[in-house]
């Protein structure tokens, strides 16, 4: 009990080595005191282990659960607002039940078209693919696969969940107040968010998205602080930063990023904030709303937009790169060959990084920012697609040669390349600030970014959840059921999104309650059936996946210790949770994440904590 | 209806595949391996399901192309739309034709290499040769991409204001959208909102009623545009953000309060000749036919018929503004320099609107 291997620590940016054993193995040592390493005699209570949770396993759990619940409601909200775009102001029964009053004689209201579109933006992009995926998969796998005990701060991590859980309550209870949740779009433009009188959701509605949002950046701010400490001076011994997996090079560079910006967009909200509660400029000038000229003078939308734009390009990364992390682990895996390229992986995982924070401005082309402004926005959102390109490429050399395994989390895996080429293609159109200025703000835009992120950042989950479900709830999901799922998922997800490029570039804007008031859309009628159709679909795949994951936690079979002979130290710990991870030492590593099929050895993989064999190279990454 | 009834087939199809599944899993052989770790077989079943989704992907592209192919870009109408258009079928050339060469080696590799016991994966880590050239690549042609766009963009974006250039204020609100032309004196009278409630609510756009310039300005509802002359807007809003979108101009500019944005553009066809246009006469046969199909259904429920469908040219609002975006356009009409003289002629300016 006594041994737990060297442990130590670096101060960042110095030489000095401490050696945090001790420290380290007081904390670990009272848990020990009480109950052992087998978790037979656990004498933690229900609260403390399934709530109040310090445990990383655990609370990675709360997040998945928290973030699956959430995506059903935003998912269901996108098919309400899918069956009115399909047949415009028809009643429906279904309107009526679920939204009562603001769907009268089931017939949905305008304003209620609008906060459901923004409900659903916010939910999937924070609620479902931030915290959802990076939450579930940063806890779950940044301890367990440097070879840490837990995170450097487990209290922490519990409350940086709680306060994602605060934030989700508050988000749905929005949905109930008297004038209807926030519906300015997911963007929250002012003035449309910050006057009541410009629609019924900037009232009440609009404050408890601002006050939810902002407990989810507190939130998101101290797991990311969390995430870089543990991956930085957590390291077991022989994990260098060039043995890292590539999913922690993704969680690190994510929660580095989610550093920079997530302020931004918070001293954004509190600013909007004293727009609405306490009569200062900020964002407004000279409006005239109601009957009233109103007395804001000198404020600016367009800096509110600036802003949000800090935060919300490099948002879409904060989605995509766990995702990306993830798809890299999957298809190592289950290629059964090494990652194609580490470094120039680990470098494109940086360069976005770097540039993510410098090409806001092209989500703002024509809000009147000075036209070369526009240029350089361009050319940074342009260089983007470069370190993306050696990302595709890397993965489809990867496969080259390769013994694909097909397993759920691979179909999926595969699926996310194929989608984040496709989406990520249209961004070159889009980025051109030229071109942007027929397209911005139309479905062309909804169909780049629902595939680009929507849809591969929530494959990368969907990947991640079956990869590591056995590690999770130490029982297999049914693989049939896995691959019906992703098939009539993979069909729809195209037959969704691939048309609305042609209803985008016919010109339809998004956002629109119905596109029959005026005749001139008329032609585009049948292709919004089309959608709608394919996106029910889409739905009731989702059924089949919740299911698969329910009853499998129950009725499962058991997994072994390491079902998809990986080489990563997540799969040496025991099927059984227990706290501290290892129930003795720490395995220490010995060679980078990637043996697979390596020329001799006996098996086609390689663990990492596998001593080299005399005379064995490791390869120069 | 009919809804009802694709609704309900789209539950029990969904039923059945959930059944099919079950079925398939309760009628397993004895000897079956069922482990939840692919097989060989699921290897071979996978992989080729997977090239049979490139399939998929190219076929659903063409289905698009060919279906779709006509409502894609509207008629261009402007001297810069044409350049526009080049820049957009150029752009889309290159990223189709990457698209059609990943997605195939993507799908196709996961199909060759599906895995099975026998088979040993390379043992391939790094090139610096072929990541050298998947770099070099993209950059060369992103180059080229950056400078074409970015030619046109300065192109689009630089206004000079020549003499003759018509200028027009476009001015939002929630929820329409009026336009205002300089009058006489060819220079706009200044404005602000808190000038809208002068004259018991005539002040349409607010315009200062000191400034001798405003006067003869004209406030409309209905923006008419002379052919072949650069026409300069300059767009306000008084309430909340809108986008004054013209897409057959490829033209689009925010309406921001408290802001005056400007963009610039020459039509070059009128309204009257762009409705001989084949595709023009195409798509309002196509409307036409939808409208009167729905109308035989409104007429037997005792409802009225639709109007049959014109083709105009539309400015539309493209940024949320609340519950009637959706509503919120206006006609344009492009005509001949006369016919546009004639017409704001029998406009009153602002004096003699207030009075
Ligand atoms: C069944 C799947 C989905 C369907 C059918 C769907 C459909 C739509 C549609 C039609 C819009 C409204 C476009 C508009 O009028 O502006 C929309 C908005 C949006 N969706 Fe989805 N979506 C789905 C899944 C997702 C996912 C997975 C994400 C995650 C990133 C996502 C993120 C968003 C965002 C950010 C918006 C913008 C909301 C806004 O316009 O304010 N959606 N979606
Ligand atoms: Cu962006
Ligand atoms: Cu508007």
């Amino acid at each position: 009990m006594a041994n737990r291997g060297n442990r130590r620590a670096k101060i960042v940016g110095t030489d000095i080595e401490i050696d945090i054993t001790e420290k380290k193995d007081i904390v670990i040592e009272s848990h020990d005191d009480d109950h052992g390493h087998d978790d037979n005699h656990h004498k933690e209570t229900f609260i403390t282990k399934y709530i109040f949770s310090i445990d990383h396993k655990m609370i990675s759990k709360q997040y998945l659960i928290t973030g699956l619940i959430m995506g059903i409601v935003g998912i269901a909200m996108s098919l309400l607002f899918r069956l009115q775009l399909a047949w415009p102001e028809e009643s429906f029964g279904i309107f009526d039940v679920l939204l009562g009053k603001w769907a009268t004689d089931g017939v949905m209201d305008p304003n209620v078209y609008l906060a459901l579109v923004t409900i659903h933006g916010t939910i999937m992009v924070f609620f479902v693919l931030t915290a959802g995926l990076s939450g579930t998969f940063s806890n779950l796998l940044i301890p367990l696969q440097i070879g840490a005990r837990d995170m450097a701060s487990g209290f922490l991590n519990m409350i940086s969940y709680w306060l994602f859980f605060i934030s989700s309550a508050l988000m749905i209870a929005s949905l109930f107040v008297e004038a209807g949740p926030a519906a300015a779009g997911w963007t929250i433009y002012p003035p449309l968010s910050a006057l009541p009188q410009a629609q019924p959701g900037s009232a009440a509605g609009m404050t408890l998205w601002l006050v939810s949002m902002a407990f989810f950046i507190a939130s998101s701010l101290l797991a990311a602080l969390n995430y870089i400490v543990t991956v930085l001076n957590l390291r077991t011994k022989g994990m260098t930063m060039t043995r890292l997996p590539l999913t922690v090079w993704a969680f690190l560079v994510t929660a580095i990023i989610g550093v920079v910006s997530f302020p931004v967009l918070l001293s954004a909200a509190l600013l909007l904030i004293m727009d609405r509660s306490f009569g200062t400029s900020f964002f407004l000038s000279d409006i005239f709303i109601q009957g009233e000229v109103l007395h804001y003078q000198g404020g600016s939308p367009v800096l509110f937009e600036h802003l949000f734009w800090f935060l919300g390009h490099p948002e879409v990364y904060i989605v995509l790169l766990p995702a990306l992390g993830i798809a890299s682990e999957v298809i190592a895996t289950n290629a059964r060959k090494p990652i194609f390229g580490y470094r120039a992986m680990v470098g494109s995982i940086l360069a976005i990084a770097f540039l993510s924070t410098i090409v806001w401005g092209h989500h703002m082309f024509v809000t009147g920012m000075n036209p070369f402004l526009g240029s350089v926005f361009t050319f940074t959102t342009l260089l983007i697609a470069i370190p993306s390109a050696v990302k595709a490429f890397n993965y489809i050399t990867t496969i080259w040669k390769g013994n694909i395994q097909f397993n759920p989390a691979m179909l999926f895996a595969i699926g996310l390349v194929s989608t984040f080429i496709t989406g990520g293609l249209t961004g070159i159109i889009l980025g051109d600030s030229a071109l942007d200025i027929n397209l911005h703000d139309t479905y062309f835009v909804v169909a780049h970014f629902h595939l680009v992120m929507g849809i591969s950042a929530l494959y990368g989950l969907f990947a991640g959840v079956y990869h590591w479900y056995p590690r999770m709830f130490g029982r297999m999901m049914n693989k049939t059921l896995g691959y019906v799922h992703f098939w009539i998922t993979a069909i729809s997800a195209y037959g969704v999104f691939f048309p609305m490029h042609f209803i985008g570039m016919a010109g339809l804007p998004r956002r629109y309650y119905t596109n029959t008031n005026f005749p001139y859309f008329d032609d585009v009628a049948n292709i919004n059936v089309i959608i709608t159709l394919f996106a029910l679909l889409a739905g009731a795949a989702q059924i089949i996946f919740l299911y698969n994951f329910i009853s499998s936690m129950y009725y499962g079979k058991k997994a072994e210790q390491n079902p998809w002979k990986s080489t990563t130290l997540e799969w040496t710990a025991p099927i059984k949770h227990i706290h501290g991870n290892w129930p003795g030492k720490i395995p220490h590593v010995f060679r980078w994440a990637y043996d697979y099929s390596k020329p001799g050895s006996k098996e086609d993989f390689v663990p990492q904590n596998v001593p080299l064999k005399k005379g064995e190279k490791e390869l120069q990454h | 209806m009919t809804i009802l009834l694709v609704l309900t087939s789209l539950i029990l199809i969904s039923i059945a595949v959930w059944q099919l599944t079950k079925i398939l899993e309760l009628s397993k052989p004895a000897d079956y391996d069922d482990s939840e770790i692919a097989s060989d077989k699921d290897n071979d079943m996978q992989g080729k399901l997977m090239f049979l989704f490139l399939i998929f992907i190219y076929a659903l592209t063409i289905f698009s192309f060919y279906q779709w192919g006509d409502v894609m870009l509207p008629e261009s109408a402007s001297v810069h739309g044409e350049n526009y258009d080049n820049l957009l079928w150029f752009s889309f050339a290159v990223i189709f034709f990457v698209q059609t060469i990943t997605q195939a080696l993507l799908h196709y590799f996961a199909f060759k290499y599906r895995g099975n016991k026998k088979r040993k994966a390379l043992f391939f880590a790094d090139s610096t040769f072929l990541e050298g050239v998947w770099t070099i690549i993209p950059t060369i042609a992103l180059a080229g991409l950056i400078l074409y766009g970015l030619f046109t963009w300065v192109d689009i974006m630089t206004i000079e204001e020549n003499d003759d250039a018509l200028v027009v204020e476009l001015y939002a609100q929630q929820f329409n959208w009026k336009a205002r032309y300089a009058g006489e004196d060819g220079v706009l009278g200044d404005a602000n909102v808190r000038f809208l409630q002068d004259f018991g609510g005539k002040n349409l756009v607010g315009i200062d009623p000191t400034d001798r310039n405003g006067d003869d300005d004209i406030v409309v509802q209905e923006l008419h545009l002379p052919v072949n002359r650069e026409v300069v807007f300059r767009i306000r809003s008084q309430d909340v953000l809108h986008s004054a979108f013209m897409p057959h101009f490829r033209a689009q500019m925010n309406a921001v309060p408290g802001m005056i944005n400007q963009f610039a553009f020459i039509p070059n066809v009128t309204t009257e000749e762009i409705r001989l246009r084949p595709e023009i006469v195409e798509k309002v046969r196509k409307i036409n036919k939808i409208r009167f199909d729905k109308s035989e259904d409104l007429v037997a429920s005792g409802d009225f018929p639709l109007d049959p469908y014109e083709f105009d040219f539309l400015l539309l609002c493209n940024k949320i503004c609340g519950a009637s975006h959706y509503n919120m356009q206006m006609k344009i009409v492009v005509e001949t320099e006369e016919e546009f003289n004639r017409w704001l002629d029998d406009q009153p300016t602002f004096k003699e609107f207030v009075q």
